[in-house]
């Protein structure tokens, strides 16, 4: 424990790097689109939400698609990071039992793939946003702040879903469950202005949501949000890594009881 | 100096979780506050200390604890009472097949598991010749290992883990991988790591093994210590009480 942080990056740095290509090669295997699923998923979903969404909500209102793509790329990155982040330790756990390595490597291999991902979409969705004639200005340059703390966010979730999976294998099955009432709940694909402002403000405790507003403030509107949707971002993100820290830490040594 | 000291270390195990008691009774328990995990007592009172250079055998029955003992000592568990003083640099073979995944081909996870061992990446660029020439698997560098036979498994983990240049080595029955040549390749391997001045812990069935190159032995049943000292004298004991079993 006396070791410091930098002295464990770079002893750890070599497994770190393998268990990225490993994790990534893993998951395009035998596939003959390889990465390319990671593009065509997510604009086939775009696609049939789009056709089926403008019938019902926002034929009146400009940039539809882009509303939509926004929020469904930050819910699809966050879901495909947490339910990668919950499996990461049971994944392991015949190396866990075995050999003595930070248990943490597992989780933040598994949110690069993640990662990678993600920023595969977004290339997407600024051709997109290019193409529906959105301008690009200088604030595109702020999208940085909540794709940082939403990947801190994403870390976080993942170490205290995985520290629960270890422990209570339902939890996958509830997640599941949970990811679906979130979708419904971070105006994916409606929007919120119906609602009063009371009710609007209720939305902001959805962290997916604050992330998504963010993105959408930006992009579409071309606003800056306030200082407090800056301070609400960070505080998710450092609520969850917190969380996720101390029961990692607490349970470092238990975890293996329950393999 | 004492490389490995433990005095009356004990490890007790959490046994079951929510899914064996059920989570209503968990939470009616915790309300009543009669709530108790279930614990296996796996070792108990466990005291020896072994200096620089010497060869501890570790023996005894299926499920007497020898496995636990080590993963104490590589630090993967932690005594859950007593206290425990390890110095030096360790490395731990536990289970050679640990850590390589079947869709990747040979040369990948040859480097996958050279990292979890603790390896850089040059020593294994530098290496890595070396290690698949000495497991006889050149030709078969781009399969994938799930297509590898069992004993070619196995002499792969072995090559990747005989580059160890550790002060402290424990063995958990890895000693014995592939067929006969290359068993005898890898033991005289060993042994040349052994002899280089590590001090070793050696988990062995084989009596005859622990009676050759051991300088102590521990023996512990049940995860009690039964004895700890010189290796003859434990040895036929042990003997003797595998007899009248």
């Amino acid at each position: 424990m006396t070791e410091n942080i930098f002295n464990r990056m770079k002893k750890y740095r070599f497994l770190f790097e393998e268990l990225v290509k490993r994790d990534f090669k893993k998951k395009y295997k035998r596939t003959i689109l390889g990465m390319l699923w990671s593009l065509v998923s997510p604009m086939m979903q775009l696609l049939v939400m789009s056709i089926v969404f403008t019938h019902f909500f926002g034929r009146d209102k400009p940039h539809y698609t882009i509303y939509l793509f926004a929020g469904n790329l930050t819910y699809a990155f966050f879901k495909d990071s947490t339910t990668g982040g919950m499996h990461s330790l049971m994944q392991n756990a015949n190396i866990i039992t075995k050999i003595n390595l930070p248990k943490y490597m597992f989780l933040l291999s598994k949110n690069v793939a993640s990662v990678i991902n993600y920023v595969l979409t977004l290339i997407i969705f600024f051709l997109f946003a290019l193409v529906d004639g959105i301008d690009f200005h200088f604030s595109f340059f702020m999208l940085i702040y909540p794709i940082v703390c939403l990947i801190l966010f994403n870390i976080g979730c993942g170490f205290i879903l995985s520290a629960l999976f270890v422990l209570f294998k339902d939890i996958q099955y509830l997640y599941d469950i949970f990811t679906l009432m979130l979708m419904y709940m971070s105006a994916i694909f409606y929007y919120t202005d119906t609602y009063s402002p009371q009710v609007q403000k209720l939305f902001y405790l959805n962290p997916l949501y604050t992330y998504i507003t963010y993105f959408r403030q930006i992009v579409i509107y071309g606003i800056i949000p306030n200082w407090k949707v800056h301070a609400l971002c960070l505080v998710y993100a450092v609520i969850a890594l917190t969380v996720g820290a101390l029961i990692y830490r607490k349970y470092n040594y238990k975890f293996m009881y329950y393999m | 100096m004492k490389k490995i000291e433990l005095n009356d270390v004990s490890v007790s195990y959490i046994v079951g979780d929510f899914s064996n008691v059920g989570l209503k009774d968990i939470i009616i328990q915790k309300i009543k506050g009669t709530y108790k995990q279930k614990e296996f007592q796996a070792l108990n009172d466990i005291s020896f200390s072994i200096d620089e250079g010497e060869l501890l055998g570790i023996i005894g029955t299926n499920g007497a604890g020898k496995s636990t003992l080590c993963k104490v000592i590589s630090g993967i568990m932690r005594p859950t009472k007593g206290t425990m003083a390890v110095r030096g640099s360790i490395a731990s073979l536990l289970e050679l097949g640990t850590g390589f995944d079947g869709e990747l081909t040979v040369k990948e996870n040859t480097f996958l598991r050279g990292a979890m061992l603790g390896y850089t990446r040059d020593f294994m660029n530098q290496t890595y010749e070396s290690i698949i020439d000495f497991a006889e698997l050149k030709e078969f560098e781009d399969r994938k290992f799930a297509h590898l036979s069992s004993g070619m498994k196995s002499r792969l983990a072995f090559s990747i883990a005989c580059l160890v240049k550790p002060e402290i080595l424990i063995l958990d029955e890895v000693l014995s991988v592939g067929d006969g040549a290359f068993r005898q390749k890898s033991e005289k391997k060993m042994l040349e790591i052994i002899k280089g001045g590590a001090t070793t812990l050696l988990v062995s069935h084989s009596l005859a093994q622990i009676r050759r190159m051991a300088t102590k032995v521990l023996w512990i049943e049940k995860g009690k210590q039964i004895d700890f000292g010189e290796t003859k004298e434990i040895c036929d004991k042990y003997a003797e009480f595998l007899n009248k079993k």
